[in-house]
C-alpha cells in the first residue's frame, strides 16, 4: 500500500484552477496492489451542483470514460477536447507491489522512491485534466463531468453501459487524421490552412523532442546505477582489505552512494518538468490536430452534400431532403470553423502561458537543487579529506 | 636458514604502530637505500625518518604531507595547451597537500600554497581555494630550503612523417632542483618507443633486485593506427591524449622511485638530446608483459617450502596482492561502464538540445521561440558538462584504477623475483649439502687423495679454474644468502613504500574527483541561472 499526498509534493504542478467558482485538486492518491485510486476534492459556488464541497474516489478507467463520453459528444465537436491522461505506469514497481502484499520481499528505499515519483506524476497529469475541463466554459456545464465530480459511489456500472452505448466509434476514426488532413480537402480559409501546417510540423518536433527527452533521461539514470555499482565494487575491495587503505575505501564507496543519489536527482528533476511538459503538449497537439481532422470532415461531409445536391437536382428526386441536408451540413461546417477558430487561437495563447510557467517552474528547481547538489558536493569533498585523516570519523 | 635482515620479520602489519617500526628498522639495514626515505620528488619528508613520532588516531602513512603529482586536464577538451614552460609546471603539479597530525598532534592550516594554486588553469579551484594542511616539520623544512623539487610533464605531442611509418613525438620537461642534472629546466623530445626502452633498461638492472618497477603504457596497434593514416577525428585525438597523460604519470612513478631516480639511464632519459633508437620493445607490449607478470605468479605458486616466519608475511601478502588486483578489475569495469553512460547521455544530451532547437524553429510565438532555442543552448553546455565530467571519469577513476591493476602485475613479477633468488640459494645450498655428503663418505672410506679434493671442493680454497668466480660452493651460498637476505629487505620495503603510495594516490584521486563534480555543479547552476530571465521573458 503506498500513498502519496501531494500536497507534500516537492513539484509545484500545473494549477489551472483560474476560477474560484470551481476548484478542483487531487489531494491524494493511493497505490494499491494493481490499482491506483485517485481522490477527486471539489469545492463550488455553482447552483448546478447540490453540494458546496466534494471528495470521492476515482480510478484511472473513470477519467478514460469521461473523456471517451465527451470525445462522443457531437456538440463539443469544435473544442479541443482535454487530452486524455496516460494510464499509471508502474511495471517494474507493480510486480514488487504484488510481491509486497504476498508478503515475499521488501521494497528498497529507492524502489520505494520511484514509486512514489511515479505516482505524483500520474497525479499531475490526472489533476491537470479535470482542471482544464473545469476551466473551460462549456466543459465545466457538462453532465457527466458533474456526475464524475458528485457521485459518491463507484462508476463503474455506468462506464460499462457506456461502452455499451458508443463502442469507441470516434476513436477508431481518429486513427487516420493525419492522412485526411495532409491529403484531404483543399483549405480555403487562411486560418486554418495556416494551423493546419502549423500542427502537423509542430507534432512531429515535440513528439521527437520527448522521445530524445526521455533517452537522455533514461542513460543519466543509468549513470547513476553506475555510481551505485562502483559502490558496491569499492566496499567489496575494501572488505577484501586490511591495511589503512580499507578506510579510504570504504568512505570513497559511501561517497559514490551518496553521489548516485545526486546524479538520479538531477535526472529526475529534468524529467518531471521539462519531459513532462513535452509530453503533455504532444498530447494536446494531437487533441488540436484531432479538432482539425472533425472540421475537415464537416467540410468533407459539406461538399459531399453539395455533390448530393447537385445529383438531387438533376434527378429532380429528393432535392428538398438533399438540401436540407446540406444546410445541415454547411451550419455544422461552419460552426466547427466558428469554434474552431476560437479555441486554436485561445490554445495558442495558452501554450505559451503554461510553456513559459513551466519553464520558470523548471528552471528555478533547477537552481535551487543544482545549488544544493553544489554545496553536497563541496561537503563530501572536504568530509573526505577530513575522515581519511582521522579528524573526523 | 637465515633470511632476514637480522631482525625479526614483524608479525602482519595491519597494526599500523608496527608497521612504522619495521618501516624504520628495514630502512637502517637496507645496503640500497640511500636517500633515507626522503622522497625527492615530491620533496616532503616521508615519516619513516622519524622513529620517534608515536603514530596517533590517524595512520601516519598516508597522511604525510603530499602533492599531487599527476596533473588532471579539467580544461575543455583535454588537449593540453601549447604553454609556456613555467605554466606547465603550475598544471603539473598542484600542491594539494592533505591532513596532518604531526607527532605532537598539532595541525597547521595555511591557506592555498603560493606556488602551484595557479585558478585560472584549475577551475575546480573556482569556489574555495583547497584545504591545505602541512606538519611543522615540513613547515620547518621549506623554511630551510632543504627541499629539492623534481616536477616532470609530458606536453605537445607531434606526429613526424606521414603513413605507416609516422610516430608521435613528446616534450618531455623537467624542472628540477636536484644537483644531479646539468640545468634546473630542461626538455627534450621522445617517442613512446624510447619510454619502452627505458623501462626495458629500468627492469633489466633493478628487477632482480626486488624492486617494484612501474609499467610503462601498453601498445595500441589500432589506436596509433587511426593517428598514423591521419584521421584527425576526436577519437584519435584522445588516443593522443590518453597516451601523452599515461606517459606523463609512467614518468611521475619513475622518479618518485628512490633508487630509480638515481639510476643513470633515468637521467639520461630526462636530459640527453638524441638518444638511441630502442629495439626489440616488442616484448613489451601488452600482452607480452602480461604474459611474463603471469608466468610469475605461477612461479611463485609452486613454491612449497617455507623458511622462516617471514615467508608467511609474503605468502599472505602476495594473496593480498592477487586478491587486489581482481577486485580492482571489477571495481575499473564498473567505473568503464560509468564513463561509457557518461559518454551517451552526452551524446544523448546533444540531440535532444538540437530537437529542442527545431522545435523553437517551428513555434510561432517569438519570445516563445526564442526562450527554446536558449534553451536549446543551456542543453549545449549541459552536453559540454558532461563531457568534461566524462574526462574526469576517465583520467581521474578508470585510468588510475587501470595503472594500478598494472602496478599489481609489477608487484607480483617482484615476489617471483625473491623466489627466483630463493630457489639459486635453495639450490646450491642442496648442491653443498651433497658435497659435503660426498666428502663424509670418503673420509669414511679413507680414501684421502679423494678426500682432499672434496674437501678443496666445499672449503674457501681456491682452485685453479680460471672462469670461476664464485670458487667453492660455500662462498656461493653465503653469497647467495647475502643475496636473499637484500632482496627479502627491498621487497618488504618496496612493498610497504608502494601501499603508501597506493593508499595516497587513491586518496588524493578521489579527492580531485570529487573537485570536478563540484565544478560540474557550480557550471550547472550559472547555466540555469542564465537561462531564468529569458524563460522569465517569454510572453
Amino acid at each position: 500500500l503506498l500513498q502519496v499526498r501531494t500536497a507534500d509534493s516537492p513539484h509545484p504542478r500545473f494549477d489551472l484552477n483560474n476560477d474560484a467558482s470551481l476548484v478542483i485538486d487531487i489531494p491524494d492518491a493511493l497505490c494499491e496492489r494493481d490499482k491506483v485510486k485517485f481522490t477527486v476534492h471539489t469545492k463550488t459556488t455553482l447552483s448546478s451542483f447540490q453540494k458546496p464541497e466534494y471528495s470521492v474516489q476515482r480510478q484511472h478507467e473513470d477519467f478514460i470514460w469521461l473523456h471517451d463520453t465527451i470525445v462522443e459528444t457531437e456538440e463539443y465537436a469544435g473544442l479541443i477536447i482535454p487530452p486524455a491522461p496516460p494510464k499509471p505506469d508502474f511495471e517494474g514497481p507493480r510486480e514488487k507491489m504484488h510481491k509486497l502484499g504476498e508478503g515475499e520481499s521488501s521494497m528498497t528505499k529507492e524502489e520505494y522512491a520511484k514509486m512514489k515519483q511515479e505516482l505524483e506524476k500520474t497525479v499531475q497529469v490526472h489533476e491537470v485534466f479535470l482542471q482544464r475541463l473545469s476551466s473551460h466554459p462549456m466543459f465545466r456545464k457538462d453532465r457527466n463531468f458533474q456526475i464524475f465530480l458528485e457521485y459518491d459511489q463507484d462508476l463503474t456500472v455506468r462506464r460499462k453501459n457506456a461502452k455499451e452505448m458508443f463502442g469507441g466509434f470516434f476513436k477508431n476514426m481518429v486513427k487516420s487524421a493525419d492522412e485526411v488532413l495532409i491529403s484531404g480537402v483543399k483549405e480555403v480559409d487562411e486560418f486554418f490552412e495556416q494551423e493546419k501546417n502549423f500542427l502537423l510540423d509542430y507534432s512531429s518536433k515535440i513528439k521527437d523532442a520527448t522521445a530524445k527527452a526521455e533517452k537522455m533521461t533514461r542513460s543519466h539514470k543509468n549513470v547513476a546505477d553506475d555510481y551505485n555499482h562502483i559502490s558496491g565494487a569499492l566496499n567489496n575491495t575494501a572488505a577484501d582489505n586490511n591495511t589503512a587503505f580499507k578506510k579510504h575505501l570504504e568512505k570513497c564507496a559511501e561517497v559514490f552512494e551518496k553521489l548516485r543519489k545526486v546524479e538520479d536527482r538531477m535526472a529526475s528533476d529534468q524529467e518531471l518538468k521539462l519531459t513532462e511538459l513535452l509530453r503533455y503538449y504532444t498530447r494536446d497537439i494531437q487533441a488540436a490536430k484531432d479538432l482539425l481532422y472533425r472540421r475537415a470532415r464537416a467540410l468533407a461531409d459539406y461538399e459531399n452534400s453539395n455533390k448530393a445536391l447537385d445529383k438531387a437536382r438533376l434527378k429532380g428526386k429528393d432535392v428538398a431532403q438533399a438540401e436540407e441536408n446540406q444546410k445541415q451540413c454547411l451550419q455544422k461546417f461552419d460552426k466547427l470553423s466558428e469554434s474552431g477558430k476560437k479555441e486554436l487561437t485561445s490554445f495558442k495563447a495558452r501554450r505559451v502561458v503554461a510553456f513559459r510557467k513551466n519553464l520558470i517552474e523548471m528552471t528555478e528547481l533547477e537552481i535551487k537543487h543544482a545549488k544544493v547538489r553544489r554545496l553536497k558536493c563541496y561537503v563530501y569533498h572536504y568530509m573526505f579529506i577530513r575522515q581519511c585523516s582521522g579528524i573526523l570519523i | 636458514m637465515s633470511g632476514s635482515c637480522g631482525r625479526i620479520p614483524p608479525p602482519f602489519p595491519d597494526n599500523e604502530d608496527q608497521e612504522a617500526e619495521s618501516d624504520t628498522r628495514v630502512l637502517d639495514s637496507d645496503e640500497d637505500d640511500d636517500d633515507e626515505g626522503e622522497d625527492i620528488f615530491t620533496g616532503a619528508r616521508s615519516n619513516p625518518i622519524t622513529p620517534t613520532s608515536a603514530p596517533d588516531e590517524g595512520d601516519i602513512f598516508s597522511e604525510e604531507g603530499s602533492y599531487i603529482r599527476s596533473d588532471v586536464h579539467h580544461a575543455t577538451n583535454g588537449l593540453h595547451p601549447d604553454e609556456e614552460e613555467l605554466d606547465l609546471f603550475t598544471e603539473a603539479t598542484v600542491e594539494l597537500t592533505l591532513t596532518n597530525t604531526t607527532s605532537q598532534g598539532r595541525r597547521e592550516i595555511i591557506g592555498p600554497t603560493a606556488s602551484a594554486c595557479n585558478t585560472t588553469q584549475v577551475p575546480n579551484s573556482i569556489l574555495k581555494p583547497s584545504i591545505v594542511t602541512k606538519t611543522t616539520e615540513e613547515l620547518e623544512e621549506e623554511e630551510s630550503g632543504d627541499q629539492f623539487e623534481l616536477n616532470i610533464a609530458v606536453t605537445n605531442p607531434e606526429k613526424i612523417g606521414d603513413g605507416m611509418n609516422a610516430y608521435m613525438s613528446y616534450k618531455v620537461s623537467t624542472q628540477t632542483t636536484l644537483p644531479m642534472f646539468l640545468n634546473k629546466t630542461f626538455s627534450v623530445r621522445r617517442r613512446f618507443s624510447d619510454f619502452l626502452g627505458l623501462y626495458e633498461k629500468i627492469s633489466a638492472k633493478h628487477s632482480l633486485l626486488g624492486c617494484i618497477i612501474p609499467p610503462p603504457p601498453q601498445k595500441s596497434v589500432v589506436g596509433m593506427t587511426k593517428v598514423k593514416v591521419g584521421k584527425e577525428d576526436s577519437s584519435s585525438a584522445e588516443f593522443v591524449e590518453k597516451r601523452r597523460a599515461a606517459l606523463e604519470r609512467y614518468l611521475q612513478r619513475v622518479v618518485a622511485h628512490p633508487s630509480l631516480l638515481q639510476d643513470p639511464d633515468v637521467r639520461e632519459f630526462l636530459e640527453r638530446d638524441e638518444l638511441p633508437r630502442a629495439v626489440n620493445t616488442q616484448t613489451l607490449s601488452g600482452p607480452g608483459l602480461l604474459k611474463m607478470i603471469n608466468r610469475a605468479s605461477d612461479a611463485v605458486n609452486k613454491m612449497t617450502i617455507k623458511m622462516n616466519e617471514s615467508d608467511n608475511w609474503f605468502e599472505s601478502k602476495l594473496q593480498e596482492v592477487e586478491n587486489e588486483e581482481q577486485l580492482l578489475r571489477r571495481l575499473h569495469a564498473a567505473v568503464d561502464s560509468l564513463v561509457n553512460h557518461r559518454k551517451e547521455l552526452c551524446s544523448n544530451t546533444a540531440v535532444f538540445s538540437k530537437s529542442v532547437a527545431m522545435l523553437g524553429s517551428v513555434e510561432e510565438n517569438s519570445a516563445l521561440s526564442r526562450a527554446l532555442s536558449q534553451l536549446a543552448e543551456v542543453e549545449d553546455k549541459m552536453e559540454q558538462l558532461h563531457q568534461q565530467q566524462a574526462f574526469s571519469d576517465f583520467f581521474i577513476l578508470a585510468e588510475l584504477l587501470a595503472d594500478y591493476i598494472r602496478l599489481l602485475g609489477a608487484v607480483r613479477c617482484c615476489f617471483e623475483q625473491r623466489m627466483k633468488v630463493w630457489q639459486r640459494l635453495q639450490e646450491a645450498q642442496s648442491t653443498l649439502q651433497k658435497k659435503r655428503e660426498a666428502e663424509a663418505k670418503l673420509l669414511w672410506a679413507n680414501k684421502p687423495e679423494k678426500l682432499q679434493q672434496a674437501k678443496d671442493d666445499i672449503n674457501e680454497v681456491k682452485l685453479s679454474t680460471a672462469n670461476d668466480k664464485h670458487n667453492t660452493w660455500e662462498s656461493k651460498v653465503s653469497q647467495y644468502e647475502r643475496d636473499f637476505e637484500r632482496v627479502t629487505c627491498t621487497v618488504r620495503k618496496e612493498v610497504l613504500r608502494f601501499e603508501k603510495e597506493k593508499a595516497r594516490d587513491f586518496k588524493q584521486h578521489i579527492v580531485k574527483y570529487l573537485e570536478s563534480l563540484l565544478h560540474t555543479q557550480h557550471r550547472l547552476v550559472k547555466c540555469w541561472e542564465a537561462f531564468l530571465p529569458e524563460a522569465k521573458a517569454i510572453a
